[in-house]
């Protein structure tokens, strides 16, 4: 029997062993319960085959309410964020050939916070109302994020080409910088401004309506078939330049074209979620433990996994201290951090 | 630039004069119109007046708490960049800032520190703990410690503490209130009080400072020819990194995390005197604190009649700066 499966369509290809096929395929399975279960968990309790029931709106209409309006788009948001902001780690990670790149180290992140609050410093007026409709603030985000990708990118350009150390440096920086603005901004302006900022600076799902779910998932939908036809490209980045060079590919012209894809998957994730941190760096690297790092495999792979990182940590976020809520970034910084420790901890030797 | 023992010595001397004549500066200028007379009459023959007042409470410590912090973080990240040979290090990229902020405001919000001492050690925890964090991680394997594994395990820290800051204050909207301002680092509003509890540690790390030069020098040679040297390398930089912790962790609790200085400074210093760090130690603090004046005096006057918290203002200043170095390479 063939251990491997080859997809082959002009310029598409990928190739994945069927063994990470299966793991996929109970990755799959189990976001799924995960789903399943947090939708029943919170202020009312509802059993699990009740939700599903709830779902196909078969249950009470009590049931029905809360799982598909309340409950059902922030979980679906958790799981497209999450799987946004992983797959954008894992594009990362294969061009820096780091395994501790992520979108929030390099500022990507950083970039939409500083828009998203000058968005509501600018809009809010006295009374600290917004001025405009608060739908335009992914816009704003979104365009942050892309902006702070391609001023790294160009700071990092030098002599034909980015390297990639000097990529993550510059991005370190500019963050540290960006950081410095949003505080500000967030000073000048009125305190409401500065505490619902905050709120999406550190990253939260709450709120969640079906109207952001409806703009993200085709954004996702768009993004990921792009990725898809691009998943080989990334496998020559992973092995260096100049190997990579000698195969024949055009690192340069696909190094710009995977930060974009990159910056535009973590930009669309962060736009609706905030700045949900570290996701970005673990799931990659759970995933390539699983999978080896094939990027056909890897991508999916690193996409659920980010998914369920998300999941669960929202869950714990509005369940732990109940009535209140805590950000869901908070949660995957605190394993995020210490994750990010052991990795390096563990590279010691490379 | 400078050499010769005599003209280093004579350009300390210079720059000692450009400080008081900025701490001179910083008192009379701003939104305030204040004459060098009513300075002087404020201390001799203080009348209670708008003017008087403004300059004994926020003029002056403002001025003074500008030079210090200044000096302090310059100096530390000139320690920094000595002890781990990377051009790149200061306090605020390797997270000792963001780890003694967050240990603050755990205080304030959380288990209700009013107290300046409490307020001062908790600073210096916070950044004893990210430094030795960071090192740590910075310098685990064979190839030891490396400039681009100390940046990620600092900006990852970095991260990590901002991150758990942000996640106490939404919990506690009065504390975001009150630690604001403080987060974005800055020199106004501080009452000289918090100096003066700091500033005998501060006064420590200085004195330790001025004498460590000489070490660090063997030590950027290289690990392995300061061994051969002689020299206990462990203990230096157990030495250095507390010198870190206590001019960092004191420049934090007065003023919040200021950035960039700290990367800045040594450079220039190096710039003016050369390698011989038992000269760039304290022009880097003469320097830092002509830097921070300079930036707070220029921060009243950007968005008059507001004011651009010097933090800010440092990391614009900063920034092209940083990628300059960035871009340059880290290794050479």
């Amino acid at each position: 029997m063939k251990k491997q499966l080859t997809f082959r369509f002009r310029n598409l290809s990928f190739l994945m062993d069927k063994n990470s096929l299966f793991k996929i395929v109970g990755l799959t399975i189990l976001i799924i319960v995960i789903m399943i279960v947090s939708l029943g968990i919170g202020q009312m309790q509802v059993a699990p085959w009740n939700v599903v029931k709830a779902i196909f709106g078969a249950g009470s209409d009590a049931e029905n309410l809360v799982v598909q309006s309340f409950r059902m788009p922030r979980i679906l948001l958790s799981v497209l964020a999450g799987a946004g902001l992983a797959m954008s780690g894992a594009i990362l990670q294969g061009i820096i050939r780091n395994p501790l790149a992520s979108p929030d180290i390099i500022g990507i992140t950083g970039g939409a916070a500083a828009s998203t609050v000058a968005f509501l410093a600018i809009f809010s007026d006295r009374s600290s109302s917004l001025t405009v409709s608060i739908h335009w603030l992914p816009l704003a985000s979104f365009i942050g994020a892309v902006a702070m990708g391609f001023l790294v990118y160009f700071l990092a350009w030098k002599k034909g080409g980015i390297a990639p150390i000097r990529l993550v440096l510059i991005g370190v920086g500019v963050s540290a910088a960006v950081q410095a603005l949003t505080t500000m901004i967030m000073l000048l302006g009125p305190i409401y401004t500065a505490s619902r900022a905050n709120i999406w600076i550190t990253g939260s799902v709450n709120g969640t309506n079906w109207t952001e779910i409806q703009t993200l998932t085709p954004w996702m939908l768009f993004l990921l078939i792009i990725l898809f036809i691009y998943a080989r490209r990334l496998n020559m980045q992973e092995l260096g330049e100049e190997l990579a060079t000698n195969a024949g590919s055009l690192v340069q012209k696909d190094r710009f074209m995977l930060i974009l894809l990159s910056t535009a998957l973590a930009g669309g994730a962060v736009a609706f979620a905030g700045g949900i941190g570290f996701v970005g760096l673990m799931a990659p690297h759970i995933a390539r433990r699983l999978v080896g790092s094939v990027f056909g495999a890897l991508l999916p792979c690193s996409a659920l996994i980010g998914g369920i990182i998300v999941l669960i940590a929202d869950l714990i976020a509005r369940t732990a201290f109940a009535p209140l809520e805590i950000p869901a970034g908070v949660f995957t910084s605190a394993i995020g951090a210490p994750y990010f420790i052991y990795l390096l901890f563990k590279s010691r030797n490379n | 630039m400078i050499s010769g023992k005599y003209s280093k010595l004579f350009g300390l001397v210079i720059g000692l004069f450009i400080v008081i004549s900025l701490v001179w500066a910083s008192i009379i200028l701003g939104l305030t119109k204040i004459t060098p007379q009513m300075v002087i009459d404020s201390f001799y023959h203080f009348d209670g007046s708008k003017e008087h007042i403004i300059i004994q409470d926020t003029r002056l410590p403002r001025a003074l708490i500008a030079a210090t912090v200044g000096a302090c973080l310059a100096i530390a990240g000139t320690i920094m960049q000595g002890l781990t040979n990377n051009p790149l290090a200061s306090p605020s990229l390797f997270g000792v800032n963001a780890g003694a902020s967050f240990f603050v405001v755990l205080g304030i919000s959380f288990l209700g520190v009013t107290s300046l001492t409490s307020f001062t050690w908790l600073a210096f925890t916070g950044a004893a703990l990210s430094t030795v964090i960071v090192y740590v991680l910075g310098s685990m394997g064979r190839d030891g410690l490396t400039p681009i594994k100390i940046t990620l395990a600092g900006a990852a820290i970095a991260a990590l503490f901002s991150s758990l800051t942000q996640g106490m204050l939404t919990l506690n909207e009065r504390a975001l209130d009150q630690v604001l301002f403080w987060l974005a680092g800055s020199v106004q509003g501080r009452e000289l009080e918090i100096l003066i509890a700091v500033l005998p540690y501060i006064l420590i790390g200085w004195v330790a400072a001025l004498t460590i030069g000489g070490q660090i020098n063997v030590l950027s040679m290289g690990e392995d020819m300061a061994k051969g040297l002689g020299q206990k390398t462990i203990l230096v930089k157990i030495f250095g990194g507390l010198i870190v912790v206590l001019l960092a962790g004191g420049a934090v609790a007065v003023a919040g995390p200021i950035g960039f200085l700290g990367i800045i400074i040594p450079h220039v210093a190096r710039w003016l005197v050369g390698i011989d760090y038992r000269w760039v130690i304290p022009y880097s603090g003469i320097l830092g604190a002509i830097l921070l004046l300079l930036a707070d005096i220029g921060a009243r006057y950007i968005i008059m009649p507001m004011e651009v918290p010097v933090g800010v203002m440092t990391a614009l200043i900063g920034v092209p700066f940083f990628i300059y170095i960035a871009r340059r390479g880290i290794n050479e």
